[in-house]
């Protein structure tokens, strides 16, 4: 009986190396998810980040219409690939608001003349407090907005081409 | 060869600006300390135990990601309208999950670290105790 104890050790050493060399085969999930799906988006209120279209607030969210809330910005390069699939979104019938992080009007411009403008609002957030409050931690994320406000869905990273059948019946789902 | 490895450093000299993306300035409070040593010393205290989600194991303290400067003046500002430090931590909490807090928590998934040390240790000190028993 003695004798097997000494085993004890080389076993649990095997059961840890095994345990770390499994981890180091599982892809790893750098993503943080959001803990507000189901919650209702806090209270803001946003000026405009582009001439064009007005700025955005709660109460836009609010209006009954299930909507995409885009966190975006003109000095992300992923947000320039996801820009046709928006626009493919835009055209199905989807209504897309977006939140400028840390922009500026000037360059804002620039980006929706090259790479086209799929929003209907556009508010400027230049402390990251509306991306802090819905528990977004980088550029581009989308979210499903219900006509209630109530966060349904949150998409991490560029939207591609795979991504918007889902996000159209997300939409559907929610009564667009 | 020098003469090819000069030229590619130096076109990646030319290249790297292009990635210096952001223009705005940071945000007011991400560098800024609060007047009152006190109120500054409690946003330190709680920014230090908070994580910078761009860089990741990182506190928003250490971090010079833009994000975690907008974290840091969100801390700072709740901090100087007199909001608790933790209940700071508990806003952050509830959108991002435990994952933004390096503060250790007993929850269900964690109390086995909690427990296991106590238990190695009650084990440690029986084993002990029968083996100096067994002596004298």
């Amino acid at each position: 009986m003695n004798k097997l104890w000494i085993w004890g050790p080389l076993g649990l050493f095997l059961m840890f190396s095994g345990l770390a060399a499994y981890q180091l085969t599982q892809p790893k999930d750098e993503f943080v998810q959001s803990t507000m799906i189901g919650k209702p988006i806090p209270d803001f209120d946003l000026r405009p980040a582009h001439q064009d279209r007005p700025g955005l607030a709660i109460a836009d969210l609010k209006d009954g219409k299930p909507k995409l809330l885009n966190i975006w910005a003109s000095w992300c390069v992923p947000c320039i690939a996801e820009a046709p699939h928006l626009e493919a979104l835009n055209r199905a019938g989807a209504e897309i608001v977006g939140v400028a992080i840390r922009d500026r009007p000037a360059d804002v411009a620039r980006f929706l003349a090259q790479h086209g403008n799929p929003y209907t609002r556009i508010g400027a957030d230049d402390l990251s407090e509306v991306q802090l409050s819905v528990g977004s931690s980088g550029v581009p994320e989308t979210f499903v907005v219900d006509g209630n406000g109530i966060i349904l869905h949150q998409h991490i990273g560029d939207v591609r081409a795979e991504h918007v059948p889902m996000l159209l019946q997300k939409l559907a789902e929610a009564g667009a | 060869m020098m003469r090819f490895i000069l030229a590619i450093l130096s076109a990646a000299l030319i290249v790297m600006p292009a990635s210096a993306q952001q223009t705005l300035p940071p945000a007011p409070l991400a560098y800024e300390q609060l007047s009152d040593p006190a109120q500054e010393e409690a946003a330190q205290a709680l920014m230090e135990t908070l994580r910078c989600l761009k860089c990741q194991s990182q506190s928003i303290a250490d971090s010079d990601a833009p994000m975690a400067g907008d974290m840091r003046h969100q801390v700072r500002s709740r901090i100087a309208a007199g909001e608790e430090p933790e209940a700071i931590r508990a806003w952050l909490v509830e959108r991002y999950g435990d994952y933004v807090s390096y503060a250790p928590t007993v929850s269900n998934t964690t109390w086995p670290l909690f427990a296991i040390p106590l238990l190695l240790l009650i084990v440690a000190g029986v084993i002990i105790r029968r083996r100096v028993g067994k002596r004298s």
